[in-house]
């Protein structure tokens, strides 16, 4: 599985004979030991947190599936039983629903750190494909998963979103009661829902496989994108980086805990706390927080077609990030300029995550004047269109244009302090 | 540098974010197309804070304030009469770990009918709660609700606190604002009431309190093997209000207390392994430069 050559001796009778048979300790003695390069900074640990991610939304959603009923006229009052009734289940709802923020939470730091140091680049294209897929999938299981406690934002969400699929040309409104098993969200839809969002983790933990995979055979970028030369550039992974990832791991369950035990309500809707009525639209329907960017991007046009094509197009310009940047440089800390345009698409991913909370014909506070203003809606135009801008028109040009920093020959010379003064300490 | 940097811009603007979404303390007069000068009380709620505990005393008399005043028209579906005897919950007696033996919480499931069917013949019957029963259902359906009250449906309390983004705070100003003076030229319908509090200023829901409508006895309890009491209150619209509205967050919320406790032990616990770590990790790269 590991692209480095195995350093394994089985010691025993009985692990050389598991050796010759299914060598399963060799790989997991590779795994620990995988020469990582030596100057990784915390931007690196997401992996790690990530993992840990999957593994307890696995462990809190097998238990919840076993009190929960995927029917409309239980799901509400099962969820309700496993909060007030069910032993640890007042732990274990919040685990699973904070969980879900603390996931996405953790994919985009883990994402914009490979956009930051361009760990899309060869040899790793695949290794970002894979991942972008992860992240497609994870977007389905967490949307299907927030339909299944059956509030009204559960319920108006579904029928907001799966409505957008009504707009695709010719085939769309089959599409639509395909998906939903019926002409609106209902019991049909709710039961194949729940069996999707049983389904699917197990989906993403194949394709975490892989793309561990993929990284073990072409090896972790670092903070500044020059590939390991010599042994004296990478160290084990373990104890190295066992026990850095396990201290960000365990600061990041601390921020987990936080909101678990204190606000275990603050990254939810206040309406998913009233039963899902497909007779009563809430005023403001809204989807969770790490959807919000996407949605705007959705309602940036007049056009529901066009808007879904513009928030397909989002995601998947994302699968060919690695051909639109041209720029050999890996990391940016040696191209001043690129940096720049990614601190303000970072920005703008935020507002356009604020858009999606808002109604768009509301005017962004401070930002009046006299009878009109910029309203969300055009801010959200804005922003999309420097989404747009920074994979296809700015990562391809600057790429060609920009003069990138001088950069230092090793990893060790960066490290020890080389003649450029490149020595970044740790970020 | 700059990447900490933009992490601390990132921090800034969520926390901004949270705080617009969050902190919004303004009337949202804009939706409804008047003008209302209502200010926002905003109470110290007992329980905020990370070691908030509910103020069983008064989740004791908002009780009284449901069963007397509210359960006339609203349901708490989602309680058990057992829940109102639970630990941290208002009647809990550390004499009656197990709620079911209370004779207090038997009292009080007593006091409600409950729709069964008799076990010899089968014929619908009705007989006094257990401690076991779930709250009843004040409504045999909906529409029986809505023909009850004019068109309207008079919502669920079992979950009334989590279910609206203002929380305690809202429920107790919705129940405080109905002497607002109504603004000028809001036509009212029949059966439609003024509230500033609620969106666009109108509501189903007649004044449901007044001063001095509950007989509030005083609140009697075991402390540290002492019989301690605490006087009844005077029962104003304010008193009632957030009396009642202690109680409601605590069946919105019944595990406040339990999670807060475990979260307390459980965030020691890893700012401990947090510190270890730290010093393994030092251990671990000494000699490493990186």
């Amino acid at each position: 599985m590991s692209g480095h050559p195995s350093t394994y001796e089985p010691k025993y009778a009985a692990t050389k004979w598991m050796d010759q048979r299914l060598p399963i300790i060799r790989m997991g003695a590779d795994f620990m030991s995988f020469p990582s390069p030596r100057n990784l900074n915390y931007w690196w640990t997401f992996g790690g947190i990530l993992a840990l991610c999957l593994v307890s939304q696995i462990i809190t959603g097998i238990i919840l599936a076993m009190h929960y009923i995927p029917h409309v006229d239980h799901a509400f009052d099962s969820v309700q039983r496993i909060k007030r009734d069910v032993p640890f289940g007042w732990l274990l709802q919040p685990m699973h629903a904070v969980g879900a923020s603390m996931f996405f939470f953790a994919v985009y730091v883990h994402m914009l750190r490979g956009l930051y140091y361009g760990s899309y680049k060869a040899p790793r294209e695949l290794l970002w494909i894979i991942g972008c897929l992860i992240y497609l999938v994870m977007m389905a299981t967490g949307f299907i998963g927030y339909v299944l406690p059956w509030g009204q934002m559960s319920f108006w969400g579904a029928t907001v979103i799966t409505g957008f699929f009504g707009a695709v040309p010719v085939v769309g409104e089959s599409l639509q009661q395909w998906l939903l098993g019926g002409y609106a969200v209902d019991n049909a839809t709710l039961t194949r829902f729940f069996a999707l969002h049983y389904l699917l983790p197990f989906v993403i933990a194949a394709l975490v496989g892989l793309h561990v995979w993929a990284l073990h055979h072409v090896g972790q970028n670092n903070p500044i994108g020059i590939t390991p030369k010599t042994k004296e550039d990478t160290l084990s992974f373990h104890p190295f980086y066992t026990v850095k990832d396990g201290f960000a791991l365990c600061v990041f369950f601390l921020i987990f805990a936080f909101f678990i035990f204190y606000q275990p309500d603050a990254l939810g809707h206040a309406d998913n706390y009233i039963r899902a009525d497909a007779m009563k639209t809430p005023p403001h329907i809204v989807p969770e927080w790490y959807f919000l960017p996407f949605y705007a991007i959705l309602r940036a046009v007049p056009d529901k077609l066009a808007g879904i094509l513009l928030m397909v197009a989002a995601i998947g310009v994302l699968f060919v990030l690695p051909w639109l940047d041209t720029s050999k440089v890996r990391s940016m800390r040696f191209r001043p300029v690129a940096r720049r345009f990614f601190y303000v698409f970072i920005v703008m991913c935020f507002l356009l995550g604020w858009c999606g909370a808002e109604t768009p014909d509301n005017i962004v506070p401070g930002m009046k004047f006299g009878d009109t203003g910029l309203s969300f809606y055009r801010m959200s135009q804005i922003a999309t269109i420097y989404y747009f801008a920074f994979f296809l028109v700015i990562l391809p040009i600057l790429g060609l244009t920009e003069k990138p920093k001088e950069r230092p020959e090793s990893i060790t010379k960066a490290v020890l302090g080389g003649h450029n003064g490149a020595a970044a300490p740790a970020e | 540098m700059a990447f900490s940097k933009i992490l601390k811009l990132i921090l800034v603007g969520a926390v901004s974010l949270t705080g617009l979404t969050l902190g919004s303390t303004t009337i949202a007069s804009a939706a409804g197309g008047y003008e209302s000068d209502y200010e926002m009380v905003h109470k110290h709620w007992h329980f905020k804070g990370m070691r908030g505990t509910y103020d069983k005393a008064a989740a004791q008399r908002g009780y009284q304030v449901y069963r007397e005043v509210c359960s006339s028209c609203h349901a708490l579906e989602q309680l058990s009469f057992r829940h109102l005897g639970d630990k941290g919950a208002p009647f809990y007696n550390e004499d009656y770990p197990n709620p079911n033996d209370n004779p207090l919480i038997k009292a009080f499931a007593a006091d409600w009918m409950i729709q069964d069917t008799d076990p010899e013949t089968g014929d619908p019957i009705e007989r006094p709660g257990i401690t076991a029963d779930k709250f009843p259902a004040i409504y045999p359906n909906d529409s029986a609700a809505r023909g009850s009250n004019g068109g309207a449906l008079p919502p669920d309390l079992s979950t009334i606190v989590s279910a609206r983004s203002g929380g305690a705070d809202y429920l107790y100003n919705l129940l405080i604002a109905y002497d607002s003076p109504v603004p000028e030229g809001m036509v009212l319908s029949p059966g439609t009431y003024y509230n500033p509090v609620m969106e666009g200023g109108k509501i189903a829901m007649k004044a449901p309190l007044s001063d001095g409508q509950v007989d509030y006895a005083p609140v009697e309890y075991m402390y540290k093997g002492e019989m301690k009491t605490i006087p009844a209150p005077e029962a104003t619209v304010e008193q009632m209000s957030a009396d009642l509205t202690e109680f409601l967050a605590w069946s919105s919320d019944p595990k406040l207390e339990q999670r807060k406790t475990a979260g307390f032990a459980t965030m020691l616990y890893l700012l401990i392994l947090c510190v270890l770590l730290w010093f393994s990790y030092q251990r671990v790269w000494r000699n490493v430069k990186h």
